[in-house]
């Protein structure tokens, strides 16, 4: 019988970046998984918890649960929002009715590269890109859920790709939620640090397992007229010989 | 109307992140840091095991502050040594002055301290006409430019040698003509050599507080704190009560971690243990012994179960180096003691959650700093609880509690949700589409100040999975 995987999809990457929702579809289901998409699922509920509003991020990790709490195992293209889900709702629903539920729906969550690499034990995904492309290694993914090596063990099959380490691949984009607002100068000037970082490399694409970090670095590439692009992890391992180049 | 605390930090932050001078300076220093730091823990065969040490160190400590205090000062006492409880600044000032008046002091030299700094214990002298000097190179340069160090362990690290040597023309001795590092340390030395000989009063900090040795140990690297502490014929420790530490023997990691993520060195020039004033026949050393034990808020966060392991803070410095934020706005910028992660952690527990809640929101939490904290603080945790703490005490904004409980009833029901989104983009598409981004009626106008606008996709991924993509 083939595995199923529920699809956890960060809200942000459903209003403004479903193409990658849609990569990691793709990817999954080239690997052999079914994949299901919980309609109940809503926002984690990250936006507020790190904004301090825990009462207000609980009955949204609650009704995150209650969505997911019958999926076998739970796959995120997003360091961050996994990152909110195994690492937070613990704690923040220690006091919740589905406190148990909670626990079992964290240990079953799982970000994309983590989840091909460590539970798939997939790194070869068929998938081609014949492209120079620099990695910057998303801070939630890195430090919370400490993914170094897993999306790099993934790129470097990809076919044709060539990978270049750009320097300080481990300092921050400078996105950070409510950062890139309340503090929207200095989330600017590690923007534009990282962005240096990127056209030093002289790669076409910049990737990461963090849709948000990508979508805060295109704005900031956009705004300089960089050359670089951004492209998600999902979107380069979905790419296959057969594919329309698309960016 | 005055500025506060948290508008001058944003103005200050908005200045320096775009000072690219500013970063590349700061950026260089760091890069170096980064290097010893790196093959300093190289030459520590298990670091991990030697963090995880120091955090056991810390939290024994910390857990029985009460115990080992008392066991520290009955061992000071029995030397001869005088120990004074300061509940806050004012009683800690006040003990020092008014030892320094009645001993007839008249000229303080001090080793490098941050709890004096917090404190603000050199105007409180200078204000009954005693004069003081830092005698720490880069102390003795900030305090030339009457401004707070930079940073707790290179206080003078934003500035360049031209502008060192600029300063000491105007503030030493006019006839400096190089800028030639070792010049212009010959340059100090030879105008602190006359303080350190003409000084009744030495004060210095303490790095640790051994309990069963009863004796204070220091980390140097210039000398100048082992003339502060045995030339003049008075010795002050200025330290707060979170540095004591259980055993003698705990050093032997200690010294070593506090060394390797300060600077990267094995362990640092002058590692000194002072337990009291000179003893009978012995030839030198201070005739008087005083520490000062500094509460000043640290009680209450002892009080704190979830929050406690702060006070395990060694005060190396590794999160400031290593954090992003710190290194585009820099030292000054935070207008507190104790910059970078652990000044955002702790500052709102010592000088109010209201004044300073600003700082716990200054990270983008990407735990950087967490990752190499010697004594395993879990800094950017505790940057969310301290923002839990914030909206709980009622500090944050009404507008953004609004905000956050109107984002609630809508994430609670997914089809509000997902209207909400649908919404949002074809608002956006018309406020572009007439060319207002940015402009007054653009919602996402302060991220396209710095950034091109978000992508607008006419379809949502949730509509693209009805429309068949859903079919397995």
């Amino acid at each position: 019988m083939e595995q199923k995987v529920s699809l956890f999809v960060p809200c942000f990457v459903d209003q403004l970046l479903p193409e990658v929702a849609v990569d990691t579809v793709k990817v999954l289901r080239r690997i052999g998984y079914a994949v299901d998409f919980p309609e109940d699922q809503t926002c984690c509920g990250q936006p507020a918890f790190n904004t301090g509003y825990w009462n207000e991020a609980r009955p949204c990790a609650e009704h995150f649960v209650q969505a997911f709490k019958h999926a076998d195992v739970i796959v995120c293209p997003s360091g961050s929002c996994a990152t909110m889900v195994r690492t937070f709702y613990p704690a923040l629903l220690t006091t919740s009715s589905l406190r148990e539920d909670a626990i079992a729906v964290a240990s079953r969550t799982f970000e994309l590269s983590e989840f091909l690499v460590k539970v798939a034990a997939v790194t070869q995904v068929g998938a081609s890109f014949p492209h120079s492309v620099t990695y910057h290694a998303s801070c939630h993914g890195l430090r919370e859920l400490h993914l170094r090596d897993e999306p790099l063990q993934l790129l470097r099959e990809v076919d044709g790709l060539k990978l270049i380490e750009m320097a300080r691949s481990e300092e921050c984009c400078g996105f950070g939620g409510t950062f890139a607002a309340k503090f929207a100068d200095i989330s600017a000037a590690m923007g534009n640090s990282k962005a240096e970082s990127v056209a030093a490399t002289g790669a076409e694409f910049v990737t990461a397992i963090d849709p948000s970090c990508l979508l805060h670095l295109q704005g900031i590439l956009g705004k300089r007229h960089a050359a670089a692009r951004t492209i998600h992890l999902a979107s380069i391992l979905a790419r296959d010989g057969a594919a329309q180049e698309r960016p | 109307m005055s500025t506060t605390a948290a508008q001058r930090f944003l103005r200050d932050a908005a200045e320096k992140s775009a000072d690219l001078v500013h970063r590349d300076l700061i950026r260089r220093g760091m890069e170096s840091y980064d290097a010893a730091h790196l093959a300093g823990r190289a030459r520590i065969k298990d670091w991990e095991a030697a963090r995880q040490k120091c955090q056991e160190i810390k939290r024994e400590a910390i857990n029985h502050l009460d115990r080992y205090l008392l066991q520290f000062e009955e061992k000071v006492i029995a030397r001869g040594g005088h120990v004074f409880w300061a509940a806050d600044s004012e009683e800690a000032c006040t003990y020092v002055k008014n030892l320094a008046t009645r001993l007839g002091v008249r000229t303080v030299v001090k080793s490098k301290s941050m709890v004096t700094e917090e404190i603000h214990l050199s105007p409180a002298l200078e204000k009954v006409g005693i004069k003081v000097w830092e005698t720490d190179f880069g102390e003795y340069i900030v305090q030339l430019r009457d401004e707070p160090p930079y940073h707790i362990v290179t206080p003078a690290m934003h500035l360049n040698r031209g502008q060192i040597a600029k300063l000491f023309r105007e503030k030493v001795d006019p006839k400096i003509d190089s800028d030639d590092p070792a010049y212009l340390m010959g340059a100090a030395r030879r105008k602190l050599r006359q303080a350190f000989f003409a000084a009744e009063m030495g004060i210095s900090g303490a790095n640790f507080l051994v309990a069963d040795a009863g004796v204070i140990a220091i980390s140097t690297n210039e000398g100048n704190g082992r003339l502060c502490t045995s030339v003049p014929r008075i010795h002050v420790v200025v330290t707060g009560i979170e540095k004591v530490i259980p055993r003698l023997e705990d050093l032997a990691v200690l010294w070593p971690v506090l060394a390797t993520s300060g600077t990267g060195q094995g362990i640092t020039t002058y590692s000194t243990l002072i337990g009291g004033p000179r003893q009978p026949g012995e030839v030198d050393g201070p005739e008087e012994f005083h520490v000062v034990l500094v509460d000043n808020g640290r009680s209450q966060l002892l009080a704190d179960p979830e929050q406690r392991e702060v006070l395990h803070c060694i005060r190396c410095g590794a999160c400031l180096n290593i954090c992003p934020v710190f290194r585009h706005v820099g030292g000054h910028t935070y207008g507190t003691t104790y910059p970078g992660p652990i000044g955002s952690v702790l500052t709102p527990h010592l000088a109010g959650i209201k004044e300073f809640k600003h700082l716990s929101y200054a990270s983008s939490l990407c735990g950087a700093c967490t990752s190499v904290c010697p004594v395993k603080i879990d800094l950017h945790h505790h940057l969310l609880q301290n923002r839990r703490n914030a909206t709980e005490a009622g500090a944050t904004k009404s507008s953004e509690r609004l905000m956050f409980r109107a984002w609630r009833s809508i994430m609670l029901h997914p089809r509000m949700y997902a209207l909400g989104g649908w919404s949002m983009r074809n608002a956006l598409r018309i406020i572009y589409g007439l060319g207002l981004a940015g402009s007054i009626l653009d919602p996402m106008r302060v991220w396209n100040r710095h950034r091109s606008p978000v992508p607008l996709p006419s379809e949502s991924f949730r509509a693209r999975w009805r429309k068949g993509l859903g079919a397995n």
